[in-house]
């Protein structure tokens, strides 16, 4: 029972550093913009199959074809944000659903045109063997996934931290006429904002390809649990999001173990209502303006 | 030199500036005074192209700037240091400051900008690593005003940088405006302080209503019986 516990906790641990980074995109663009974003799911998906077509047409494993994934995302989710969230940008909040929603749909028949609905994995040689610690085992792709999550995160830590580009999204997420008065273009740092909450999403979908089927509808699970994170970390907090994407993996992983998968996901819808009947401000409860 | 001519501002249907017109020499300080809701911090916006006017004209060094876009007006070196401070609470001061420097020519700068800004206004050197939200008012002002300085401004303007500081805050604020201007800025005050404001300035505007009912020499206005019966209390 204990090694099964145990288990059970790393590989939670494991898959909510996927769902904290792909969270922390929802977040950030909240930060940002005060939208929230429902074609998070799909832009997961999107990730996956772009790591998917450089797998299959060039034999690139994801890793190795991270870089890109990580640039096409970013230009991607620019060009979203220029093209259809900046004209909506003041629109009230259930048009803008409507618009990211809809988006959401356009982004998964695209992929169900472009690569049909049949399920399609990435099976890397060599990464299929669990590596053993006596009666625990670890997933490899998962492990990959963790470490390459943390970099990530670090790399958008620092990037908003140490960067004027950062701080300018930072000031103008807080104060957004005082950034104009500085000479920050508002509408520019949206649309990059918007780049790095997308490149959040398709590094964690392409981290995710090797682990599970791909398939065009396959992010729709994950677009209720980013925005689920994200409100439980509170939303705009990003940091929180990552805290709280954390806990969601392995309260899900611990929940399929202690009651069955299918219960594991209403144990999580079930944090929401409780999170957002009593701290809605999310986990570090940051007062809301 | 800054000219604003017969500039009408709206808010909806609201006319809020009507036909306002005036002009600032290069290194001259003017005040521009007027009670609550006369359009003062209005005007400013269109000026820093935050709002866009129904008609007239901004003028800077025969440069028609009207329409420019935000950044492109503080890139000619007009800049504001707004009401209400608007700083960035949860970042430092120091990175408050960088960002007053945001932009190309004055980020080449920003070293020693920011010596400078730091020798003029000690006090934000000792909190450079503190979140400007926890500074206490005036220090928050100060942090505005370093923020606009950093921007290498050739204009600053200062919407009511007295609002809310104590009277030793204010004069010792007043001062740093004042040197401002001696180190040859070109200085626009608005101010609810009509005295102080008008002493330290070279010309005066008084606003009232969305349009300058008075005007001339700073020291002519202090002496007017009009002004001193309706903003001195005299
Ligand atoms: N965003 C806005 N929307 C609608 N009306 C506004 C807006 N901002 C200001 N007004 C109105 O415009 C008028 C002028 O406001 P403004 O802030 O320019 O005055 P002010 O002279 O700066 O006053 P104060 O000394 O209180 O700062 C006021 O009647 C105000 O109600
Ligand atoms: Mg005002």
């Amino acid at each position: 029972m204990a090694v099964s516990i145990t288990q059970s906790l790393i590989d939670g641990l494991l898959m909510g550093g996927v769902y904290a980074l792909a969270a922390l995109g929802v977040s950030l663009i909240f930060g940002v913009m005060k939208i929230t974003n429902f074609a998070h799911g799909a832009l997961i998906t999107v990730g996956m199959f772009v790591a998917y077509f450089m797998f299959a047409q060039l034999g690139v494993s994801p890793y190795v074809s991270l870089p890109i994934t990580i640039l096409v995302m970013f230009l991607l989710g620019y060009g979203i944000q220029k093209l259809t969230i900046n004209p909506i940008i003041t629109a009230p909040s259930h048009n803008q659903l409507l618009l990211t929603q809809g988006l959401s749909i356009v982004l998964e028949n695209l992929l169900l045109v472009l690569f049909t609905a049949n399920y399609k994995s990435i099976s890397l040689p060599g990464f299929d063997k669990a590596i053993k610690f006596g009666a625990l085992s670890i997933n490899k792709p998962k492990l990959i996934a963790f470490g390459l999550v943390v970099l990530a995160s670090l790399g958008v830590y620092l990037l908003l931290q140490k960067t004027d580009i950062g701080h300018a999204i930072s000031a103008t997420s807080v104060q957004r006429e005082g950034a104009t008065l500085m000479g920050i273009k508002v509408e520019r740092i949206n649309a990059i904002a918007f780049g790095i909450g997308v490149a959040c999403a398709g590094v964690a979908g392409a981290l995710l390809a090797p682990i599970q089927y791909i398939s065009p509808t396959v992010g729709e699970g994950f677009q209720l649990k980013c925005f689920v994170i994200a409100v439980f970390g509170g939303l705009g907090n990003i940091w929180g999001a990552v805290v709280a994407g954390l806990i969601i993996g392995v309260v899900e992983s611990v929940a399929s173990l202690a009651l069955g998968g299918s219960w594991s996901e209403m144990v999580i819808y079930l944090i929401f209502i409780l999170v957002l009947l009593f701290k809605p401000t999310g986990l570090f409860g940051k007062k809301t303006r | 030199m800054l000219t604003v001519e017969d500039l009408y501002v709206n808010y909806g249907t609201l006319q809020i500036i009507q036909g306002v017109s005036m002009k600032i020499e290069d290194g001259e300080m003017i005040s521009l005074v007027g009670s609550n809701g006369a359009g003062k911090t209005t005007l400013l916006k269109t000026i820093s192209g935050l709002k866009k006017p129904e008609s007239g004209k901004i003028i800077w060094d025969g440069e028609d700037i009207t329409t420019l876009s935000p950044d492109k007006i503080v890139a000619r070196g007009i800049v504001q240091v707004p009401e209400g401070r608007k700083l960035f609470p949860q970042m430092t001061v120091q990175e408050n400051l960088e960002l007053g420097s945001f932009l190309k020519e004055a980020k080449k700068k920003r070293k020693d900008t920011l010596e400078y800004v730091y020798e003029m206004l000690p006090d934000l050197q000792k909190k450079a690593k503190m979140p400007a939200g926890s500074l206490s008012g005036g220090q928050q002002q100060m942090v505005a005003i370093g923020r606009g300085m950093m921007a290498c401004p050739k204009v600053l303007i200062f919407d009511e940088p007295s609002i809310g500081l104590s009277p030793l805050l204010t004069d010792i604020m007043f001062e740093i405006i004042r040197k401002i201007k001696d180190s040859g800025t070109t200085v626009m005050l608005v101010e609810q302080n009509v005295q102080n404001a008008l002493r330290m300035a070279d010309r005066g505007y008084v606003l009232e209503q969305g349009h300058i009912a008075m005007e001339g020499k700073a020291s002519d206005l202090l002496e007017n019986e009009e002004l001193k019966k309706s903003y001195l209390g005299i």
